[in-house]
């Protein structure tokens, strides 16, 4: 079984990010850059796969500058077999990668695609979801269990109340959530061997596909800053200053 | 303009964030229908009816949208999606799941967890885990979006809209339910409660977390947690508040035992009062109390019950 895992550059989830002083953008210049956490866990369930001998091969692919070779390496490092690259300098909304990635999905023909639930940069949960409405392929998003079961797979889903357990029909895709499964550190002698593993380059411009923006940025500022209020000597006080003065307790 | 709004509802009831995407909707401008999408939802139809400032109640009553499973649901929306401008839904479990599968098979974008509406094709959204607000415009002639009820104060319930049965059935046939599993909690639910206490990876165990409980119940109050309590197995994900957990602003946050990471103030930091209990006087989360409490949690927590 073929499994396609698509992945994004974005930045370390421990860096705070400012925004640019003419509020166009974030600053992204000189910022540490990873793969997207979500990503990772994609990465890491697709080699648990392999390991365990129902995934026979897997493809990592990221579109973006060259930079997010960087990443692609990694996916490789941490068991990916090869990689494809989709280069383009433009940012693009979820849905022309998800028509990108579509295209991978026609040629590569994977059974199953693993995705992040969402890339914390945009926060836009959608990536996933809309190459399974183009594929006509099923979904489970926010995995917390995935389980190959011959024709069908079985994704337990964090949902608001709990887990809900569905039975898709293969191909299809799953997106990851955090609890699905740790992801390992890559070892330096596999950062070796990825190196010398295939990583193809493909123009985003030779896929045919109307790129055109459905959206723009018209600004990006700072959120609203929080006061730093009080410390309270003790419970006692704590509780009179809820009662009387923010009056949010009775 | 029309705009459909998707009901989010959960064992039989409409959940308390769908006012609140009404009223994201209204301030887009133009007539409002309401979808309804389950089974045996008449009763749900009824209290969906009494919601101020819609047109009419559309409801698809079938088997097939018994658990809203994404695929059937999307091909339901995209299909009344021609008569609508706005197709808009909460930024829940639910609407998250099939909303941008109803965008691509417009072949439209979504414009996701918006906080704000500035006209009809401009809005306001947090990225970077709330550390950066955007203000995107839309350019298709559609748009679909999905709402961050937390940022919109609900609507009224005294209206009386026609209710109107569809008997459209779509079923994708690739998908089906097997199992739920919920958590069974007699408290509020996180998103709609007054009052949230969390505990973070200063609790040290979930056991520990019987120590919040007795509190919650004095105060009403639901019980939430970090990522870092998640991730060490504490307490199950559906508890988590946060950038990739839920989204909460009540009237009182009480957070117990939690650093304060970016990940989790972006769940939590529009709350109107926040109390932050740490022994660790330089924690980040003292930076966005209004009242601060260093001390030992395992002191404070039973004091706090008695007290209160």
């Amino acid at each position: 079984m073929k499994v396609l895992v698509p992945i994004k550059r974005v930045i370390d989830y421990n860096v705070k990010v400012r925004v640019k002083a003419d509020n166009t953008n974030v600053d992204l210049a000189n910022v540490k850059m990873a793969i997207n956490p979500f990503c990772e866990i994609a990465i890491e369930e697709a080699v648990r796969l392999k390991e365990a001998g129902v995934a026979t091969e897997i493809i990592a692919v990221s579109i973006g500058d060259k930079s997010c070779q960087e990443q692609l390496r990694t996916a490789l490092a941490l068991g990916a077999d090869r990689a494809i690259q989709i280069e383009t300098e433009q940012v693009l909304d979820s849905l022309n990668i998800a028509k990108l990635l579509k295209k991978v999905v026609d040629e590569e023909q994977p059974k199953l695609i693993i995705l992040g639930k969402q890339a914390i940069d945009t926060d836009n949960n959608q990536t996933g979801q809309m190459l399974a409405a183009l594929t006509n392929m099923p979904q489970g998003t926010y995995a917390s269990k995935v389980t190959i079961d011959g024709d069908k797979v079985q994704v337990t889903r964090e949902v608001d109340g709990g887990l809900q357990t569905v039975s898709l029909s293969l191909p299809a895709i799953v997106t990851t959530d955090l609890r699905l499964n740790e992801p390992r550190y890559a070892s330096l002698p596999n950062i070796m061997k990825a190196k010398r593993k295939p990583l193809e380059v493909k123009a985003a411009a030779d896929f045919g596909i109307d790129l055109t923006p459905r959206t723009t940025l018209i600004k990006v500022t700072p959120p609203a800053t929080r006061q730093a209020g009080v410390i309270v000597e003790n419970v006692e006080q704590l509780i009179e200053k809820l009662k009387n003065e923010a009056k949010v307790i009775s | 303009m029309s705009i459909l709004v998707y009901v989010e509802h959960d064992k039989g009831q409409l959940k308390a964030e769908t006012l609140k995407t009404v009223a994201a909707a209204q301030a887009m401008g133009g007539s409002i229908d309401l979808l309804i999408a389950g089974e045996n939802c008449q009763e749900l139809a009824e209290q969906a009816a009494k919601i101020n400032g819609i047109n009419k109640v559309l409801v698809a009553d079938n088997a097939v949208y018994a658990h809203q499973l994404a695929e059937n649901v999307s091909l339901l929306v995209s299909k009344l999606a021609e008569n609508y401008s706005h197709i808009v839904a909460t930024a829940l479990t639910t609407g998250k799941n099939f909303m941008p599968r109803v965008a691509a098979l417009l072949d439209v974008a979504q414009i996701s967890e918006i906080i704000g509406v500035e006209s009809a094709d401009t809005f306001v959204r947090p990225i970077y885990a709330g550390n950066a607000i955007a203000t995107v415009q839309s350019l298709d002639s559609k748009k679909v979006i999905t709402v961050r009820a937390t940022a919109f104060d609900a609507v009224a319930c005294d209206g009386n809209a026609e209710i109107i049965t569809l008997d459209d059935v779509t079923d994708a046939g690739t998908s089906s339910f097997v199992s739920d599993e919920l958590t069974k909690s007699e408290r509020p639910d996180l998103g709609a409660a007054r009052v949230v206490i969390s505990g973070g990876r200063g609790m040290q165990n979930g056991e520990n977390f019987k120590l919040l409980e007795g509190i919650a119940d004095k105060l009403g109050a639901a019980i939430g947690a970090s990522r870092a309590a998640v991730d060490a197995g504490f307490v199950p994900n559906d508890m988590q508040v946060g950038q990739t957990g839920k989204i909460v602003a009540p009237d009182l946050y009480i957070a117990v035992g939690i650093s304060g990471a970016i990940q989790h103030l972006a769940g939590m930091k529009d709350s109107k009062i926040i109390v932050a209990i740490n022994k660790d006087a330089e924690a980040p989360i003292f930076q966005v109390a209004d009242y601060g409490l260093v001390a030992d949690l395992f002191d404070a927590l039973p004091e706090l019950e008695n007290k209160l």
